[in-house]
C-alpha cells in the first residue's frame, strides 16, 4: 500500500458524468430507443401462493397490436443444475421458476406471462386478457409463520432452507458466570430497497443468434450469464450493455425481465422493450428480509462481554438463499466475545424472493445486538460508548463465524463518536410539553466483498486516456476510479476519460454491489495505469537509448532528460505505436468498514411521531478516494436506514397480497422527513489495498435503526422491539406503561 | 500443517473439537486429509458444497479449492454471500 502524499486522491473534483446526468443526457433504461421496438408488458399473479391450472393466450393473441406471447414453456427445458452466476451458486430451476412461474405462484406478483405488442397500451391491455385458472393455497407470510410445525409449503422441501450455525466457546457455560444477562426478541418488516428508476430492459434476438440486451442493472455480467443460462445460450452468445442507473443498493442485482424481453423478441423478430412500473418493482423485484431475531449477551460486572447467543430467521422469499448467512456473520461482529453460540435459519415465505439492500442482514442484526448493548450499559451505568469500547474488535479478534480480523477500525469509529461534539452537546429542552427528547447511539459492520474486475486504459496523443470499465456507474464510482488511475498517472483527473462499458468490451467484472466498485475496480485502474506507466517508460528508453528512466509525478526523467506524461504521450505512433494498459483482479482482502451513528430525536407522546432532530454517521473508509462520494454514501444510507426504522413496509393483507405498493403508502423519508446529516469520515487504511481503500456503501445503513431505537428509549424509556417504529407502534408502547 | 476450522454443525464428526489439523500443499488437498464424514459434508462432486466460501487466514479466497496453503494456515468455511440467489 502507497502511504506517499497524494495529488489527486482525497481530492473532490466533478464528476465525469455530472453534465449529461443535470441536463437529461444520461440514457436510462427506459430512454433506451430502438428501430422496430416493441414493448412488454407482464402478467403477475393476483394469489400469495396458488396452482396453475391453465394458462389461456387466445384471447390477448387476438387482441390489436400484439405480437407475441411467451409463457414458462417458452424456455428451453433444460435440465435442472446447479448453475454459478458469479455470486454463488444456485439451482437453475429456482432462477428459471422466479423469472416466469410454472405450475405455481409463490408470491402476488410473480411473472406468469408476457406480451410483447406495437404499445404499452396494447401490450398491458392484452396481457389481462390472458386467462389463468389458479388454485390458492394458504400462504406463509413471516419467518416464524414459515417455521411452525404444519406450515403451508411452498416447494417440496421444508421451509426452513437452511440452518446455520456458528460456535466459539462454550455460551452455555458462560452466562452461567455473567454478573448481568439481558435477552430480547426482536422483529423487522419487510423492506424494499426504494431505488427511484423501475427495472427497465430491451432485448433483441438477432438474426445472426446472437442476443443483445440493455438494461439497467448493477451487473452486466450477471444479466449475461444468467440469460445465457435460461436460454441455453453460450455466454458469447449474449451481449449486455448496461444503461445508466437510477439506484440499486442490491436490488438490481437479480435477474427479473431481461429473459423475458430475449423471449418475447425471439418470438416477434423485434426488439422488445419491458419497464416495470412502481407496484412492479414492489411485488415483483426482491425486497429485503423481514425477520425475527432473538439476542442474549451477559457480561460480567465490569462490562465485559463474556457470553452470546443469536437466534436469526430471515424470511428468504419464494425461493432459497436470503440474507441470513450474512446476518449471522455480522450480529455480533463488531465485539470481542470468547463464548458465541449463533443460530440463523433461511425461511421460505410466500413473498418475492428476497434480494440484498446494502449490507444484506446486517441491518436487522444489528438493531437486536445493540438495542440489548444498550439496555446492558443502562443497567450497568456505564456509558454505551464506553461499554462498547471496552468490548470492540480489533486486530486479532476472532469471528463468531471462525476469521481473525485482520486491521480494522472499530475500536477508530468508536473513539471518533466519543469524541464528536454531537455526543457531548445537550439535547435542549423539548418544543412542547407532550414531546421528550432522547440521545442514542449504535454502531455496526459490514465486510464488504472482492470479486473480479477489469481496466483498459489507452493513452491519447494529446496526453489524455480513454479508461473502459465493466461496472456500473452508481454514486460516482467513474470518477473514483479514474481518480485511482490519474494518481499513478500524475495527470489531472478531467484528463482521464471512464467509459462503462457493454460485456464484449471489457474482461469479466463483477457486480457494483458489495462496496466493492471503488474498491476492486478501482485496484484494476491502479494495476492497468501501472501497466501504462511501464509501457511508456520503454518508450522513454528508447527516444533517450538509456535504460534508468524513471518516472515521478508525471514526469519521466533520465539524466537531463525529462518529458511530461503528455509530452510523451505525443510521440507514442513515431516510437512504436499506441500504448494500451491493462489490467484484471480478483482481490480477496476486501477490508471490512465499520459504521457509528449519534441521533438525537424528540418523540411526541400524544401522537407517537418521531421528529430527528441530529443526526451523525461515522464510517471508516480506509482511504477517502473521493471524500464527497464517501460523505454521499454515509448520508444515502443514514436516510435508507431512517426509513427503514421508521416507517418502511410491506403492509400485508391476511392472503399475502401487498396493500401499500404504492410510493404514496409505502412512506420513504423525503427532504422534509430527515434533518441535515452530518459525516466524519475515520480513515484507517485497508493494507491490501494499493490506496488503503474499503468499500463504504453498505455499512452505514446498519448502525441507524438501532441508534433511533435507543435515542426513543432515552427519551421515553420503552424499548422498541419491532420496526418500523411507526407513530402507531409508539403509542401502543405507551399504553402498556 | 493447516488448522482446519470445523463448521459447528460438523463437529459432532470431530468429538466437538473447533478446529483439526491436516496437511496438504492446498486447501482441496487438506479436506482430501480430512475424516470422510467432514470431507463429504464439505464437498459435492469434488466442488466445495453449495452456499459455502473459503476464508484462508482470514480472508475469502477466489481460488477456493485452489488456494496454497503454508503450515501455519487457518482454514474457515463460511457462508458464501450473495446479493440474492439470482
Amino acid at each position: 500500500m502507497s502511504t506517499a502524499p497524494y495529488n489527486i486522491i482525497g481530492t473532490r473534483p466533478p464528476r465525469h458524468d455530472g453534465a449529461d446526468k443535470v441536463t437529461g443526457r444520461a440514457i436510462y433504461g427506459a430512454d433506451f430507443q430502438i428501430n422496430g421496438l416493441l414493448h412488454g408488458a407482464v402478467l403477475r399473479s393476483p394469489h400469495a401462493h396458488a396452482r396453475i391450472e391453465s394458462v389461456d393466450t387466445s384471447r390477448a393473441a387476438a387482441y390489436p397490436g400484439v405480437v407475441a406471447i411467451v409463457t414458462a414453456d417458452d424456455f428451453p427445458q433444460t435440465p435442472d443444475r446447479i448453475v454459478d452466476l458469479g455470486e454463488g451458486e444456485t439451482p437453475l430451476s429456482y432462477v428459471r421458476g422466479n423469472v416466469l412461474a410454472k405450475g405455481k405462484v409463490l408470491y402476488q406478483g410473480h411473472a406468469v406471462a408476457a406480451v410483447a405488442a406495437t404499445s404499452p397500451h396494447a401490450a398491458e391491455q392484452a396481457a389481462k386478457l390472458i386467462d389463468v385458472r389458479y388454485t390458492p393455497l394458504p400462504c406463509v407470510l413471516t419467518a416464524p409463520e414459515g417455521m411452525a410445525p404444519g406450515a403451508s409449503k411452498l416447494h417440496e422441501q421444508e421451509n426452513v432452507t437452511h440452518h446455520i450455525q456458528h460456535a466459539i466457546g462454550d455460551a452455555d457455560a458462560a452466562f452461567q458466570q455473567a454478573a448481568i444477562v439481558v435477552e430480547r426478541e426482536f422483529h423487522t418488516a419487510t423492506v424494499h430497497q426504494g431505488y427511484i428508476e423501475p427495472h427497465a430492459a430491451t432485448a433483441l434476438w438477432n438474426n445472426d443468434g446472437r442476443v443483445q440486451i440493455w438494461c439497467s442493472t448493477q451487473g452486466s455480467f450477471v444479466v449475461r450469464d444468467v440469460v445465457s443460462c435460461l436460454l441455453d445460450l453460450p455466454v458469447s452468445q449474449v451481449k449486455v450493455t448496461p444503461t445508466e442507473i437510477g439506484g440499486g443498493f442490491g436490488g438490481k442485482i437479480p435477474v427479473y425481465i431481461e429473459p423475458v424481453a430475449a423471449l418475447l423478441s425471439r418470438r416477434s423478430g423485434r426488439p422488445v422493450r419491458i419497464v416495470m412500473n412502481r407496484r412492479d418493482v414492489f411485488e415483483g423485484s426482491g425486497p429485503t428480509p423481514g425477520s425475527f431475531i432473538r439476542v442474549k449477551l451477559g457480561a460480567d460486572a465490569e462490562g465485559r462481554f463474556i457470553a452470546a447467543r443469536a437466534h436469526l430467521a430471515y424470511e428468504a422469499g419464494a425461493y432459497p438463499g436470503g440474507m441470513v448467512g450474512p446476518g449471522t456473520m455480522c450480529v455480533f461482529a463488531a465485539y470481542d466475545i470468547p463464548n458465541v453460540a449463533i443460530d440463523g435459519y433461511d425461511v421460505l415465505v410466500n413473498k418475492p424472493s428476497t434480494a440484498a439492500y446494502r449490507a444484506p442482514g446486517a441491518t436487522n442484526a444489528a438493531f437486536a445486538t445493540e438495542s440489548v448493548v444498550d439496555e446492558l450499559a443502562r443497567q450497568l451505568k456505564i456509558d454505551p460508548l464506553e461499554l462498547r469500547l471496552r468490548n470492540a474488535s480489533r486486530e486479532g479478534t476472532r469471528r463468531a463465524d471462525g476469521p481473525k480480523f485482520r486491521r480494522i477500525g472499530c475500536v477508530e469509529v468508536l473513539e471518533a463518536m466519543k469524541a464528536h461534539p454531537h455526543y457531548s452537546a445537550p439535547l435542549g429542552a423539548a418544543s412542547h410539553a407532550a414531546a421528550k427528547r432522547g440521545r442514542g447511539t449504535a454502531i455496526g459492520y459490514w465486510f464488504n466483498i472482492g470479486l473480479p474486475s477489469s481496466c483498459v486504459i489507452s493513452v491519447n496523443a494529446d496526453g489524455t486516456v480513454n479508461l473502459i470499465e465493466g461496472s456500473t456507474d452508481i454514486g460516482g464510482t467513474r470518477t473514483s476510479i479514474a481518480m485511482q488511475a490519474a494518481e499513478v498517472l500524475g495527470i489531472p483527473v478531467a484528463d482521464v476519460h471512464p467509459a462503462v462499458v457493454d460485456t464484449d468490451t471489457i474482461g469479466y467484472t463483477g457486480v457494483t454491489g458489495g462496496s466493492r466498485t471503488t474498491y476492486a475496480t478501482g485496484w484494476a485502474a491502479h494495476d492497468a495505469a501501472k501497466d501504462v506507466i511501464r509501457l511508456m517508460t520503454e518508450r522513454a528508453a528508447k527516444i533517450w537509448q538509456a535504460d534508468d528512466v524513471q518516472f515521478a509525478n508525471g514526469i519521466f526523467r533520465s539524466g537531463n532528460n525529462q518529458l511530461t506524461f503528455a509530452e510523451l504521450a505525443a510521440k507514442l505512433t513515431e516510437t512504436g505505436g499506441p500504448v494500451v494498459g491493462q489490467a484484471s483482479v480478483n482481490p480477496k482482502a476486501a477490508g471490512g468498514s465499520f459504521a457509528g451513528v449519534i441521533a438525537d430525536v424528540e418523540v411526541d407522546v400524544e401522537t407517537g411521531k418521531v421528529t430527528i432532530l441530529r443526526f451523525t454517521s461515522i464510517q471508516d473508509a480506509g482511504r477517502a478516494i473521493h471524500p464527497s462520494y464517501v460523505e454521499g454514501q454515509m448520508q444515502g444510507g443514514s436516510v435508507q436506514g431512517i426509513g427503514w426504522a421508521l416507517n418502511e413496509e410491506y403492509w400485508m393483507s391476511p392472503d399475502g397480497r401487498m396493500v401499500n405498493s404504492t410510493l404514496l403508502d409505502y412512506r420513504m423519508p423525503t427532504i422534509l422527513d430527515v434533518p441535515p446529516i452530518d459525516t466524519q469520515i475515520v480513515e484507517v487504511p485497508n493494507p491490501a489495498h494499493p490506496f488503503g481503500v474499503r468499500g463504504v456503501g453498505e455499512a452505514n445503513i446498519v448502525p441507524p435503526p438501532a441508534a433511533l431505537a435507543n435515542a426513543i428509549h432515552d427519551a421515553l424509556g420503552i424499548r422498541m422491539s419491532r420496526l418500523p417504529m411507526n407513530p402507531p407502534s409508539i403509542v401502543a408502547e405507551l399504553a402498556k406503561q | 500443517m493447516a488448522k482446519v476450522y470445523i463448521p459447528a454443525q460438523l463437529r459432532a464428526f470431530t468429538e466437538g473439537a473447533e478446529w483439526v489439523e491436516a496437511s496438504g500443499d492446498t486447501v482441496g488437498a487438506v479436506i482430501g486429509n480430512l475424516g470422510p464424514s467432514v470431507r463429504n459434508r464439505l464437498l459435492r462432486d469434488g466442488r466445495l458444497a453449495p452456499g459455502l466460501a473459503i476464508a484462508v487466514d482470514g480472508e475469502i479466497t477466489p481460488l477456493g479449492l485452489r488456494e496454497t496453503v503454508a503450515p501455519e494456515t487457518e482454514i474457515h468455511f463460511l457462508t458464501a454471500i450473495s446479493g440474492g440467489f439470482l
